[in-house]
């Protein structure tokens, strides 16, 4: 047995892995590949289409103006708790009430903003309007909000497309986002 | 006496071989949760919060933009501009690059390119409905608005 056994002096290998660290650290960063995903309508044509007359009923008016002042359903609101609420009991009124929806496939959220609203204050609207749209969803497809989203975002799995399908049924995703328009900029 | 001198022996340092061990958990952990920077982002991002987020699956499916006031005030001026790869463009040179970034893809998958779009809070709406009528035209139309988690609002 030799009386000195070899070694590899290890006392730098915390520097070493430290440097390492450091520099991956600096050069990478965190990816964010979540957000809030919408489909944009097709490219606008030349020729302006012919005015489709939708049914005051059957719209739901969200209106934001340049100072980031809401009007809902032509009414000025401060307070946006019950918003979610009001707009899932809109697209689920199936007739029930004459001043609200007839069906929720002919329901529609629509979405107006000015050209000087902050994008915060609209991403703040989306989040309400395509939450209530997902918990109704869940709810017929019988998960939690977050599974449905969850399987929303892979369709390519079975088990997730019947999710999707069921919860989607007879209830499309009516957002209508118009043009801003032109006061503030 | 002895017994004092006894205890005066008993070693007060914190054992450090385990050190290496630790510090190289860490590493292999920031290796696989981040990625590399692959652009210097020379606008302010000051990413909203939301709560209904969706996933993207297809990484190499998504373009980024960003938009937002720009970090050197003093060249650039402080209105937003976007920012695509490692430029600044402008709105009408939009269709362009969607459809450079679209020649990069499989043929099959061209249609399902997503854009990213990675704005600042304080941005207005006008630039951004600018943008979308051009993504329109290119026909690049799965949109997602990059956004955190807001976890505060998260327990409804």
């Amino acid at each position: 047995m030799p009386r000195n056994t070899p070694e590899i002096p290890n006392a730098s290998m915390a520097d070493i892995a430290f440097l390492l660290l450091t520099f991956f650290l600096v050069t990478t960063t965190m990816p964010n590949n979540r957000g809030l995903s919408i489909a944009l309508p097709p490219p606008p044509l030349e020729i302006p289409p012919e005015d489709v007359k939708i049914q005051e009923r059957n719209m739901f008016k969200i209106q934001i103006n340049s100072s980031d002042a809401l009007l809902v359903e032509g009414e000025p609101r401060d307070d946006i708790t019950n918003l979610k609420e009001e707009i899932k009991i809109f697209v689920l009124n199936k007739g029930r009430n004459p001043e609200s929806s007839d069906t929720p496939e002919k329901a529609i959220v629509s979405f107006k903003t000015d050209r000087g609203t902050s994008h915060k204050r609209f991403i703040e609207l989306l989040d309400i309007i395509q939450g209530a749209y997902y918990d109704i969803y869940a709810e017929q497809a019988g998960v939690s909000n977050a599974k449905f989203r969850e399987a929303a975002s892979d369709l390519s799995v079975r088990e997730n497309r019947e999710i999707y399908e069921k919860g989607r049924e007879g209830i499309p995703l009516n957002i209508s986002i118009a043009d801003p328009s032109k006061v503030g900029n | 006496m002895a017994k004092f001198k006894k205890k005066a022996q008993v070693k007060q340092e914190i054992p450090t071989s385990s050190m290496p061990d630790v510090v190289f958990i860490l590493l292999f952990f920031f290796m696989i949760t981040t990625e590399m920077r692959e652009t210097t982002i020379e606008v302010r991002q000051q990413i909203p919060r939301a709560t209904q987020l969706r996933k993207l699956m297809k990484k190499g499916l998504v373009a980024n933009l960003y938009i937002g006031e720009p970090n050197k005030t003093a060249q650039y001026g402080k209105e937003p501009k976007i920012q695509a790869d490692d430029v600044f463009i402008d709105t009408k040179d939009i269709v362009r690059w969607v459809n450079e970034k679209k020649s990069e893809l499989e043929e099959y998958e061209r249609e399902q390119i997503t854009i990213a779009l990675k704005v600042d809070k304080e941005a207005k709406r006008g630039l951004i409905s600018d943008v979308e009528t051009e993504l329109r035209k290119a026909n690049a139309r799965k949109l997602l608005y990059s956004t955190l988690e807001d976890t505060k609002l998260n327990q409804n």
